[in-house]
Order: structure tokens, then sequence, then C-alpha cells
């Protein structure tokens, strides 16, 4: 095990650490579910953000800080979301040289598109696969140094453990051959958790079905923190379907993609027989200014209250239109079909009509997980950036909670896997290199017990009357029904009971089967049992933030804001400036904040400045949650760093 | 047995499934029906979630799961490759509607079957390797943007890099078998793209002397199987003709060096 590394995961987290693991000269061991270029990574469409500056707009990473913050509505610790923005740019240029397929401007150089949350171009994106296409880079990357012996995959093998030394440092895992189900010990000086989001814990989403978070969930029975588990975003636009939810990029609208309704909610002819002046462009008329492009929080909660409380969705369903026409995005077909083919070529195969023709019908559905394992922010105090509170156990990608905050803005995704990944690599080698005394052999033989024992009791569960797969469907329903766009304290009580039932009724499950060979019901079986553990995670952290703040909507208890007229500038009263004053000096640093206008400011709004402080000392705080067996979680809330930025009230006009 | 469904056309309410199982490697086959629920806008995977909630047979025998192997379910991570009604191809795209009863599912024949519709496609990976479908990088230190590109070759480019190892070419193709070594039309189009990598082309000679070589491009019979199946649309008979007329230029200059 002399200067070896595990990663598990192979999107793009984990192939960004391996690349940089064995260009330290480290052997990787690489774990994933499957082959690692079919991950999930594969899946992300519009593309990835970094301040490049290419259409003359004056972008800058300091903008783009700024604007992550402010869309994460300030959850996200600062340090490494500034670090992130400012190695964007050379992220980019690296995949670039990769030989990523980046869409390209007449002259040659890469193109930019505009996504959510931002003013600027700032989205470097490959077709409409931008995804699948940085994921190529990366794996081939990784296969050559494969082929050079320096990593070795371990393809369709499942990740089951970490393996813990009596002083609680990681010192290597157990998994699993998913084509035998054989379980082995696999050593190494440092782990990595790059298994990706949790999306599968509400039934049907927009994620791969391989994105079920047991990984996750695992580490978290085992003592790693879950932190902000209860933001989960919900992305605006999406297919429904019977087996997933298929998602139609933000790209759609960066593009000119258009939201609407007809303004009669029975108005059942054709959309395009539809003229402009009976649509209603809702998002256009509330938010003149970012118009389609509010950030996904927002228009996810603009479409839900159109189709669910106003009852206006498309045909009377929960749906509404978006208009990707040339007529209404003012962009010829050709030019369109260029840019985001990929996303047409969905759309058209899973519903059978040409959005250049008609406008596409969509509903929000579950996306990304902005929480996820606690990984520290920072090198000091014996903590290491990407590391868990388990010594030796780091992770990275979308399992990390580190950088979105409440809410992630559209194309930061791709961005945060690789720049955690690259954190990541060379902070493991270093890990490893301090602590290289191995522990003795019987630390690796009680985990192997440990975890054989756990599948022989599942392989023994014969005589029950539960479907592992229906529970699993009882889950995500309850889930999404109750701890989505908008959450409700009764209604989270009830789902915490519903969990609760939900881990009674596994130990009842019936395997159906007990074969060596690809045994997928077990495999199942046993993560579903993670999964239950984590949504317990996720829906008390819902349960108790009393607030409104990115993704996490809770209507009774929002600070309510006053009307467009009377909004003027935070900065302008004196309970702002005062909270500022006091976060500078609780983070040892000075801001640079905007100073007063002297303008007046209306009553209404310096109380909701007020209310809203008071909200801000409250809640801006990281949920922590640590796992009991067979209770609900411990719940704890942690300060947020904030050395780049103060907060300020999240207002898209 | 017909329904209305909502847009006025008659729907069936069951759908009707043939699938050819395998219990472990190396076992016999044998053939199980399904009936499931019909539900508008349904695919082959839905109807095999459907199975798995309920593994009973048309006959109502009580059965195991159907496996099989997914990833994405939007076409774009190559897993669900399989036979449906006797074409290799996508299982998530696989609009029930668009299928003729009863919809037989059979796992690809070119590779090892692990369990029911899922095989082993290790040999796809591997042929990666041996044509070095990569960029040469230094490393991954600063050193600037990568090479101005028109976006021509980029849209030509990126055809070819949304190969997603599916193997459908193979599968589809008369010349991949296990009587040959023939390396297949995907790995022929990404040493295609990668020759044509302005730092890519670096590795062109060491690709080439695989195309060249036994299993290489000559093992091509032009049957063009490949590119009416490849779920991806990627001209892979147009990468054939530019290998090998590479490996042509290739060969005469190897000549004239001895
Ligand atoms: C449809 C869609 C579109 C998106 N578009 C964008 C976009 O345009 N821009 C953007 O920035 N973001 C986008 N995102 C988000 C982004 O794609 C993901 O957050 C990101 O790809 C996650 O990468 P990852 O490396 O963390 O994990 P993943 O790519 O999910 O990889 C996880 C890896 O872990 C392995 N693994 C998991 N569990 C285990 C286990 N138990 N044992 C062994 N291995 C395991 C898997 O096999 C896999 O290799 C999109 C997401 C979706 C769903
Ligand atoms: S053209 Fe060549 S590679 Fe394609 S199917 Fe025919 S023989 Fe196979
Ligand atoms: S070339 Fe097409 S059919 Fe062949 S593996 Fe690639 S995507 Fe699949
Ligand atoms: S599941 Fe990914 S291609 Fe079908």
């Amino acid at each position: 095990m002399s200067k070896n590394i595990i990663i598990v995961g192979g999107g793009l987290a984990g192939l960004a650490a391996a690349i940089k693991v064995a260009e330290a000269g480290w052997h990787v061991d690489l774990f994933s579910l499957v082959p690692v270029k079919r991950s999930h990574s594969v899946c992300a469409q519009g593309g990835i953000n970094s301040a490049k500056n290419l259409k003359g707009e004056g972008d800058h990473p300091d903008i783009h800080i700024s604007d992550s913050l402010f869309g994460g509505e300030f959850l996200a610790d600062q340090d490494l979301v500034k670090e992130m923005c400012y190695d964007g740019p050379a992220i980019i240029d690296l995949l670039d040289r990769m030989g990523v397929p980046f869409n390209r401007t007449d002259e040659g150089y890469l193109d930019f598109r505009r996504f959510g949350g931002t003013l600027h171009h700032r989205t470097a994106y490959a077709g409409a696969t931008t995804g699948q296409q940085l994921m190529y880079a990366l794996d081939e990357q990784v296969r050559r140094y494969e082929a050079e012996g320096k990593v070795d995959k371990y393809e369709y093998w499942e990740f089951l453990s970490a393996i813990l030394d009596d002083d609680g440092v990681c010192r290597g895992i157990t998994a699993m051959n998913l084509w035998d189900r054989s379980v082995h010990v696999f050593k190494a000086g440092a782990v990595c958790l790059a298994t990706g989001g949790p999306g599968l814990v509400f039934g049907k989403s927009t994620n791969s079905v391989i994105n079920t978070g047991a990984a996750n969930g695992r580490v978290y029975q085992q003592g790693v923190h879950y932190a902000n588990g209860e933001f989960i975003q919900v992305h605006p636009t999406s297919i429904p379907g019977a087996d997933k939810l298929r998602l139609i990029s933000e790209s759609v609208r960066g593009e000119g993609g258009r939201v609407w309704v007809p303004k009669d909610p029975k108005d059942r002819r054709r959309p395009s027989d539809i003229p402009d002046s009976e649509r209603d462009y809702f998002l256009e008329r509330k938010y003149p200014r970012y118009g389609n492009l509010v950030p996904r929080d927002v228009a996810t909660r603009e479409i839900f209250a159109i189709c669910v409380n106003e009852g206006r969705g498309v045909d009377g369903q929960n749906q509404v239109y978006l208009d990707i026409t040339p007529e209404r995005s003012g962009q010829p077909a050709d030019v369109l079909e260029r840019k985001l083919g990929g996303v047409f070529e969905i759309y058209r195969k899973f519903s059978g009509t040409d959005p250049l023709a008609e406008p596409m019908k969509i509903f929000p559905g579950v996306h990304y997980s902005m929480g996820g394992l606690w990984v520290s922010p920072k090198d000091e105090n014996g903590q290491v950036k990407q590391m868990t509170n388990i010594p030796g156990l780091f992770a990275a990608g979308e399992a990390d909670f580190q950088y979105h905050g409440a809410n992630r803005l559209g194309a930061n995704s791709l961005l945060s896997c690789i720049f955690g990944g690259f954190i990541a690599g060379p902070r493991m080698c270093e890990w490893a290199s301090s602590h290289s005394a191995p522990p003795p052999e019987s630390v690796y033989e009680r985990e192997l017990k440990r975890q054989t024992e756990i599948n022989d009791r599942i392989l023994a569960m014969t005589g029950g009357n539960e479907n592992t797969f229906k529970i699993h469907q009882e889950l995500g329903d309850a889930m999404t029904r109750s701890c989505t766009v908008v959450r409700e304290n009764d209604d989270l009580v009830k789902l915490m009971a519903k969990i609760a039932e939900l881990e009674e009724r596994w130990h009842r499950i019936n395997i159906n089967d007990t074969s060596k060979s690809v045994n997928q019901s077990f495999v199942w079986t046993r993560a579903v049992w993670d999964m239950i553990q984590l949504a317990k995670a996720i829906a008390k952290g819902a349960l108790l933030r009393d607030e409104c703040r990115g993704a996490h909507y809770k209507p009774a208890h929002d600070v309510e804001k006053p009307e467009k007229e009377k909004l003027g500038e935070a900065t302008d009263t004196d309970a702002y400036q005062d909270y500022v004053r006091e976060l500078a000096a609780a983070n040892k640093t000075t801001y640079k904040v905007k100073p007063k206008s002297g303008k007046e400011v209306s009553p209404e709004f310096v109380e909701y400045i007020r209310q809203w402080v008071e909200r801000e000392k409250k809640w801006n705080k990281t949920t922590i949650a640590s796992w009991r067996p067979n209770a609900e979680p411990e719940m704890s809330f942690r300060d947020v760093s904030m050395t780049v930025e103060p907060p300020r009230p999240r207002i898209y006009k | 047995m017909t329904s209305p469904n909502g847009n006025g056309h008659s729907a069936p309410e069951h759908v009707l499934l043939r699938i050819k199982r395998q219990k472990a490697p190396g076992e016999p086959p044998y053939w199980e029906s399904f009936r499931v629920p019909y539900e508008p806008g349904m695919n082959v995977i839905s109807a095999l979630m459907k199975i798995r909630l309920n593994p009973v047979t048309a006959e109502g025998r009580a059965t195991t799961p159907v496996t099989w192997d997914s990833g994405c379910l939007e076409e774009v991570c190559g897993a669900c490759s399989m036979r449906i009604n006797g074409i290799p191809r996508q299982s998530c795209t696989a609009l029930v509607d668009k299928l003729e009863q009863p919809i037989v599912l059979e796992p690809f024949s070119k590779f090892p079957v692990l369990r029911d519709l899922m095989v082993d496609r290790t040999p796809m990976f591997d042929a990666l390797k041996r044509i070095k479908a990569w960029v040469p990088l230094d490393g991954t230190y600063a050193l600037g943007p990568g090479d101005k590109m028109a976006p021509e070759l980029q849209q030509i480019r990126y055809k070819y890099s949304e190969c997603m190892t599916c193997g459908c070419c193979l599968e589809a193709c008369p010349q991949y078998n296990n009587r040959s070594s023939f390396i297949g039309a995907s790995a022929i189009g990404q040493a295609y793209l990668f020759n044509e990598h302005p730092t890519g082309r670096n590795l062109k000679g060491d690709r080439l002397d695989v195309m060249m070589g036994p299993g290489g491009v000559v093992d091509c019979g032009n049957a063009q199987n490949c590119v009416r199946v490849c779920p991806k649309h990627i001209p892979l008979t147009d990468a054939i003709a530019a290998i090998g007329g590479q490996v042509t230029v290739h060969a005469i200059k190897k000549m004239l060096r001895f």
C-alpha cells in the first residue's frame, strides 16, 4: 500500500482527483459502479463557468465570486468559492488543451453563453453535451495513466465502507464486486469519495439511476457529518417521464428561450396559434432585468406557483411552455440547432414534437444537491481542504457540500467538481505521506467481517412480503411531495414519520433473489437502507430550518419584502451597516461595501432590512447532521466563514 | 384489449415483452414473457422497471427481477444497449409506442453475457487504450489556452466525440465476432477524432500502426451496418475511409524509410 490512494467515483470530480494523484507519482485505485466513462457527469448539458472575459464585457473572477455567493444566498464558506472562481480560467484552458471540442467563435476562440444568475457570457460549452465532453477528456487522460500502470480501475464495484483504525483514521475501504457480490478490502494512505449526488432519494429526478447517494449515506453512518442536506435544487425545466425526469438545460433560456402560459388558462389552441398578446411571459413580467434568466430556485417557484397555486398550467396540467422557436427566441433555426441540438434531440426523442416548431412543455424536477458530506474549507488546525471530519477520508464533487450554498448557479457544478478534485488530489498525497505507518491487520479484518455480516443478513431476508423497489418508490414519492419546492412544517413532520415507517418496513423486504451473479435486487436493497438514512437528514434539516433561503422555501417563515416601488438599497439602512461591521469584526476582515447613497429609505424597507438582518444572524449557518442508529439524526448549526463579501438581501429585479 | 388514451387514439392496456434470460456467465439462456401495465410515453426501461416491482411472468409464475445495465436514461452514457426486436440500440430511447409487440429483448451477442440483458464490454475500453485515444499533455500545470480552432473542425470533432462506447456498431458489424480480431468501427472513429486534433496528432503514427496491423481498418468489409445503427449518428464510414487513406500514406512513408 505504499503510495496508494483510493478514489471512489469516476465522474468529473473523481477523474480530476485521479489525474492529480497520478501526476504526483502516486498510484490510484479507482472505483466505480459503472465504467467511469458512463458516470452521471455525462448528463450535464449546458456548460461550465469561468470568468475568461472573452466577450469584451469586463467579466472578472471577482464578479463570478459575487454572483455565486449571491445566487447561493451566502451559505457557502467563502474562501474556497473565491479560489474556485479564480482558478476557473486556468481550468478551462486545461480542458481546452485536453481536446474538449468546445464551441468556437468565427475567429476560433472559445465561445461563451449566458446562464442564469449572471449578466455575463461566462459559460463555455461543447454543443449540448458539455458534461459528456469534459468527462471524456478526463477519462482519456486517466486511461493514459491506466495504460502506464499508474491507475487501476475497479469498474462495476460498489463502495461499502471506509476502514477506520483505532484512532478513527481512514485506512482504506471495503468494496463489493457487483458481478459476483464478493467483498474485499483495499488499503490506501487516503481515500476520496467522489460519489456524486443523491437524486434517487427523491425517486425520479434528472439524475442517472446510479445516483443513490448510498456511498455518502454509508460514511454518514460511520460518523461523517452531512451538511446542508435540506438544500435540494429543483430544476425549473424538465420533461416529466415514467422512468425519469429529463432535464431541459438552462442553456435553452440562455439562448433566448421564453417561459409562458396562455393568459386564458382554458385556451386549448396550439401554442403557435396563440399570439404574443394572449401569452403571459410571467418571468419577464415579474423580473424585467433578468427575465427568463432568473436563478433556478426563483424560476422553479414561479412555475410551480403558476401551475399548482394558480391552476394556470398548460392544458390544466402541471406544465408550462418553454419557447425557443426561431420567431420567439430571435435566433435562426440552424444556429439554434448547432448550439442546442443535443437538448432538442432529447426532447424530440422523448416527446415526439420539434421544439423549433412548437414550444416545449416542461415542469420542475429534482436536480442537484447543494448539501453533502462536510469537508473542511481550510488548511489549518489539523484540518485539510476537502477532508471530511474523519481524518484521511476526503470528498469532492456533488458528494461534498462546499461550493454552492443554498442554491447552485447553472454551470458552476462542473467547475466545482473539477476544482474540488484538483484540490483533493495533492492533499491526499500529502496527508498519506505524513500518516504512513500501517495499522495492524486486525483493523482490516474486522471491517471485512462487519460488511460480510451485513450482506449475509440481507441475503437472509427471504421471508418478508415487501418489495425493495416499491419501498424506494414510496420514499421517493413522499420526499418529492413534502420536501421539494414548497415546504411546510406539518408536512415535514408527517414525512419524518413516513420515513420511519419505511425504515421499519425495510426489514421485511423479500429480496427475491440470492444468486451470486449480478444480483441487482440485493445490491439495491442495501442502497435503499442508506437512502432512507440520508432522507432523514434531508427532511430533518428542512424541518428545523424556519426560513426561506435559496432552494429551501418555507412560505410560513418568509421575511416579507416590500413592494417593488419601495425597495431601496440595503446599504442605505443603519441596520445593514451595523450588521456588516459586526460581521467584518467576526471574520477579521474588512469588506468593500457601497457607501450610503443618501437617498431616503421607505419605512417598509427599513423594517424589511431589520427583519432580514435578524434572520441572517439566526440562520446563516451550515446545517450539520450526525447520524444516530434507530433515531432521528442529531442536528447542529455552524457559522459560515464570510471572508470575502457580506450577505446582502437576495433581490432579483 | 384496448382503451382510449388521452390523445384519442386507442392504446393497449398491457405491454407484452419476451426476454432472453441467462442466470450467470456460461449458463444456458432461457426465455420468459411478461405482461406489464401500459403507460403513455413509456420506454423499454420503464417497462423493465415495472417488471421488477412485481416479478411475475405472463403465465403468473414468480421469478427473479430481470437484470439490465443503465445509467443516464437519456442516451448519453451508453450503458443500456441491447437487441430490441432484433436491432441493436439503446433501451432508454426505445419508446414502447413505436415497437411491435411482443417486444423481444435480447442481450448483445458479440460480448459475454453476465446476466440476462447485461454484457461485458471491456474489449471496447481496451481498444481505446490500444489506439491511444487521448491528447498527450505535458501536465496539468498552467500552460495557457489550447490552439485556436476553426468552428468547422470543432463541429467535425464534436460529432466523433459523442461516441458513448455503447457497442451498437460492433453488435451490427458482420466483421466483428469471436473469429476475428477486428477492432471495430467505434475505435476507428476515435482514432480519427484524435488524429484530427492539433496535439492529438502527435500520436498519429502509433494509432496508424494499430490500424495497419491485424484487426485494423483493412478488416472492415464496408457493410455499413455500423452507421445505420449508431444512436449518435456518427459518420463512421467517413472515419473508416479517412483512416484507410491515412493508413495507406503511413504505409508508404514507412516503406520509404526502410
Ligand atoms: C441532467 C443534468 C444536467 C446537468 N447540467 C449541468 C451543467 O450544464 N453544468 C454544470 O455545471 N452542472 C450540471 N449538472 C450537475 C453536474 O452534472 C453534476 O453535479 C456533476 O456531474 C457531478 O459530478 P461528480 O463527479 O460529483 O459525480 P458523478 O458524475 O455523479 O459521478 C459519481 C461517481 O461515483 C461512482 N459511485 C457512486 N456511488 C458509488 C459506490 N457506492 N461505489 C462505487 N462508486 C460509486 C459512480 O459510479 C460515478 O463514477 C447537471 C446535472 C444533471 C442531472
Ligand atoms: S462498415 Fe466496416 S465497421 Fe461498419 S459494419 Fe461494415 S464491416 Fe463493420
Ligand atoms: S460509434 Fe456509435 S454505435 Fe459505435 S459505440 Fe460509438 S456511439 Fe455506439
Ligand atoms: S441509459 Fe444511458 S444510454 Fe440509455
